[in-house]
């Protein structure tokens, strides 16, 4: 093969693999750190098999729960039109960038013990356990669940739809010859995907779980490190985490077609069947049920906390300081990670794709990794140099850059290879240099989904109660960190004015960096 | 300056396509094929963006096979994306002086010079999207005019144009490869581009692309792979009198 590369180009190309091997050193090279400072321990406890028993069963039928739901809930959102489509579509999409801890909030200010419901019924709800970790999942799984599976829906082109109702299909044959193949394709990438988040997830955990019933891997791996200091098991834990959502990944894999990330979720196609009287009111009951399952405990957070506002204490505001500088340092690490590693799987692609393939696969190896394990990893590195706790901020940021760097990959990668393509090689035929390349040619094009990425990064840093919950003194808690205090204490007025602050907070952060990305961005 | 093609064979995604003759300097040739048949690809190799197989490519004498896009005296327009959408007709120009668009005040003017040449002096602070496709490519082609490299290489850039609009286009672009004493190269389905412009034409099919010929002697006595592309209406010889 012919080596045409200049230098310049190698300097980015070393940039590259150094981004790959500071990703493999936090995520693998942590789990080894905490693995050689351990002495190899009997295994699993029958205590420890219930915990993995409670994961997967909670995992499962969360998942499964919102896949089933989100079918006729896509269903309807595919083939009814009406005002304010957009708004729920958005509104679906928002729920992934939510801070779990205020979404745990408003689902207890609905189903708890003193919520909505039990106000109604006259009866306290106790959700706590089971119930709750799954009634949590759902909330946040449902919308996913439903996009994933829309998307597919509104992959089908409008001509399909005419030559069914040419053909004289009744919406049962519609169902039969485009409908189930779609649902084909997407459902079990879906199932797994949701699955597989389910398994990892702490803060639902921590909040309306935990006690031996109701813990999960995540959770145990949590408490092992932060009040036995069981490192031991806190690597057993994470090895058996690692290997199960590795495999899960790889299923995930296998199942997902190829899809469009930007796929047009504008209009709905015209459709002639599923229009009769039946179809439309039970389409508009299941919109109306979903929407409200889904806006009750947001409304119920703006409610309680604009009453609670003068209630906020004042430890919020060193604490809001914290997590602002953790959310932007960690955005900024994350999408110069995202944009390094996505033009090395590019220059990689045209003469090794395994290589390229195999990259991609190390960028999502955060999905699988253990947040805790990592940031257990990196203390013991630093342990021997300086005070881990006096780096917990900078941590924390770390950790949550690589936690959120493989959703930045997945939507900067596709349009850096757009951008590529249409003008790679009118860039190399007018000699850019690299720099001038990127500043001008590349990055004009890639600002809007950089923005986008970047705001999700910063509001999932935002809103994370992760790792800050292992390293933080009490005087360098973040604002989520300080909400689950005052919940845990049972403050709870302070809290949910803390709730409202924390989610516009993350709200606006994600607002400005994809209102900011999709400036235009014209070279005068 | 002169092209040459020293037992080249290019081979991609399955098709390999073979060419060893030279094309003078100061020349206007057209390649000519079927869709498909690597009249793209040839051209994508002098330009550096093929890997090269077998063989090598010359300019003036000189080996330029492994030689980057950057470093190769070739200005190039392609069939569409001849523009950056979010620079102004202005900037676009400029770029074939600096790539990294720092302009001199000599530059400004060298640039509006060249927009003046090709007509489009008031559209310099307007953005891709507002103007003609015709005028989309006499922006790209003013460009290339600024670059006064000794190559032009055009990758059909005026197919989608109607009849009349893509004459005015071959013209200035003759005008302009005179005036620099360049080479052309153009690449195009239609034999009525290559009548019109090319001294030469090179004829591509079954994997070879054949030496350069006399293009109106071409059509007067066209080869049966020709007389096969051409189809049975125009087998009889054409000629620029009965376009």
């Amino acid at each position: 093969m012919v080596d045409r590369t200049q230098p310049i180009t190698r300097i980015t190309t070393f940039a590259g693999w150094g981004a790959i091997a500071l990703l493999l050193a936090v995520s693998l090279g942590s789990l080894l750190a905490v693995w050689l400072n351990t002495d190899i321990s009997a295994g699993f406890t029958p205590a420890d098999f219930r915990i993995i028993r409670f994961t997967l069963t909670q995992a499962f039928l969360s998942a499964l729960i919102s896949v089933i739901l989100a079918i006729p809930l896509a269903r309807a959102l595919a083939r009814y039109d009406f005002r304010g489509r957009q708004l729920f579509i958005t509104f679906l999409g928002a729920s992934f960038i939510l801070p779990v801890i205020v979404a745990v909030f408003g689902i207890l200010a609905i189903w708890g013990r003193s919520g909505l419901f039990s106000n109604i019924l006259q009866h306290p709800l106790n959700i706590y356990g089971l119930t709750g970790v799954i009634l949590a999942h759902v909330f946040f799984n449902l919308p996913l669940a439903t996009r994933l599976i829309l998307q597919g829906w509104l992959s089908v082109p409008t001509e399909h739809f005419r030559l069914c109702a040419t053909l004289g299909m009744t919406a049962k044959d519609v169902t039969k010859h485009i409908e189930r193949p779609i649902l084909h394709a997407t459902l079990p990438a879906a199932f797994l995907t949701i699955f597989l988040l389910c398994i990892t997830s702490f803060a639902v955990a921590l909040t309306l779980g935990g006690g031996p019933r109701a813990t999960t891997v995540e959770l145990a791996i949590y408490q092992a490190l932060r009040f036995d200091f069981d490192l031991p098991k806190a690597a057993l834990f994470a090895t058996f985490q690692f290997m199960l959502c590795t495999t899960i990944a790889l299923l995930v894999l296998s199942f997902s077609k190829p899809t469009r990330f930007s796929i047009g979720l504008d209009r709905p196609a015209k459709r002639w069947d599923g229009q009769s009287r039946f179809h439309k009111y039970t389409d508009i009951s299941l919109l109306t049920l979903a929407g409200l399952f889904l806006f009750l405990p947001l409304a119920a957070i703006l409610i309680k906390g604009i009453g609670h506002l003068p209630k906020l204490p004042a430890s919020v505001i060193p604490a809001s300081i914290n997590s602002l500088m953790i959310s932007l340092t960690s955005a900024t690490i994350c999408i110069s990670l995202a944009l390094i590693i996505a033009s090395l799987i590019i220059r990689l692609t045209k003469n090794s794709p395994r290589t390229a393939r195999a990259i991609e696969g190390i960028s999502f190896l955060s999905l699988v990794a253990s947040p805790f394990v990592i940031g257990t990893g990196l203390f013991i590195m630093i342990f021997p140099f300086v005070s881990p706790f006096k780096l917990a901020l900078p941590i924390t940021a770390l950790v949550n850059a690589i936690m959120a760097l493989p959703f930045a990959i997945r939507i900067i990668l596709p349009t850096m290879q757009r951008a590529e393509a249409s003008y790679g090689r009118l860039a190399d035929s007018l000699g850019m240099s690299q720099f001038a390349r990127f500043r001008l040619a590349i990055w004009p094009r890639l600002k809007p989904s950089a923005g986008f990425a970047m705001g999700l990064a910063a509001a999932l840093s935002m809103g994370d109660l992760g790792v800050i919950t292992l390293f933080a003194s009490p005087d360098n808690a973040t604002l989520p960190l300080t909400m689950y205090r005052l919940m845990a204490s049972y403050q709870t007025d302070a809290a949910s004015a803390v709730a409202l602050l924390l989610i516009t907070i993350s709200l606006t952060l994600f607002w400005i960096f994809d209102k900011g990305g999709r400036i235009e961005h014209r070279i005068r | 300056m002169s092209i040459a093609f020293d037992n080249l064979t290019l081979r991609y995604e399955g098709f390999h396509l073979t060419a060893n003759f030279v094309l003078e300097p100061q020349k206007k040739y057209a390649i000519l094929g079927p869709s498909g048949c690597g009249k793209s690809t040839l051209l994508a190799a002098i330009a550096g963006f093929m890997d090269i197989d077998q063989g090598r490519i010359l300019l003036d004498g000189l080996d330029i096979t492994n030689l980057p896009p950057a470093q190769r005296p070739v200005s190039l327009l392609f069939q569409d994306h001849n523009l950056f959408p979010h620079m102004t007709v202005m900037n676009n120009v400029a770029l074939g002086l600096k790539p990294d668009l720092k302009l001199t005040a000599k530059d400004t003017t060298a640039v509006h010079q060249a927009l003046k040449y090709v007509d489009l002096t008031d559209q310099a602070i307007k953005f891709p999207s507002e103007l003609s496709g015709g005028q989309q490519q006499r922006v790209a082609i003013a460009r290339a005019l600024l670059r006064d490299k000794p190559l032009m290489l055009l990758d059909e850039p005026f197919a989608a144009l109607g009849p009349a609009l893509k004459h005015e286009m071959l013209d200035i672009v003759a005008q302009i490869v005179d005036r620099a004493h360049s080479t052309l190269v153009l690449v195009t389905h239609d034999p009525k581009d290559a009548l019109y412009i090319a001294d030469e034409t090179i004829f591509i099919a079954n994997g070879k692309a054949y030496p350069p010929i006399n293009t109106k002697a071409l059509f007067e006595n066209p080869p049966q792979a020709l007389q096969d592309y051409l189809g049975e209406t125009s087998a009889k010889p054409i000629s620029l009198n009965n376009l």
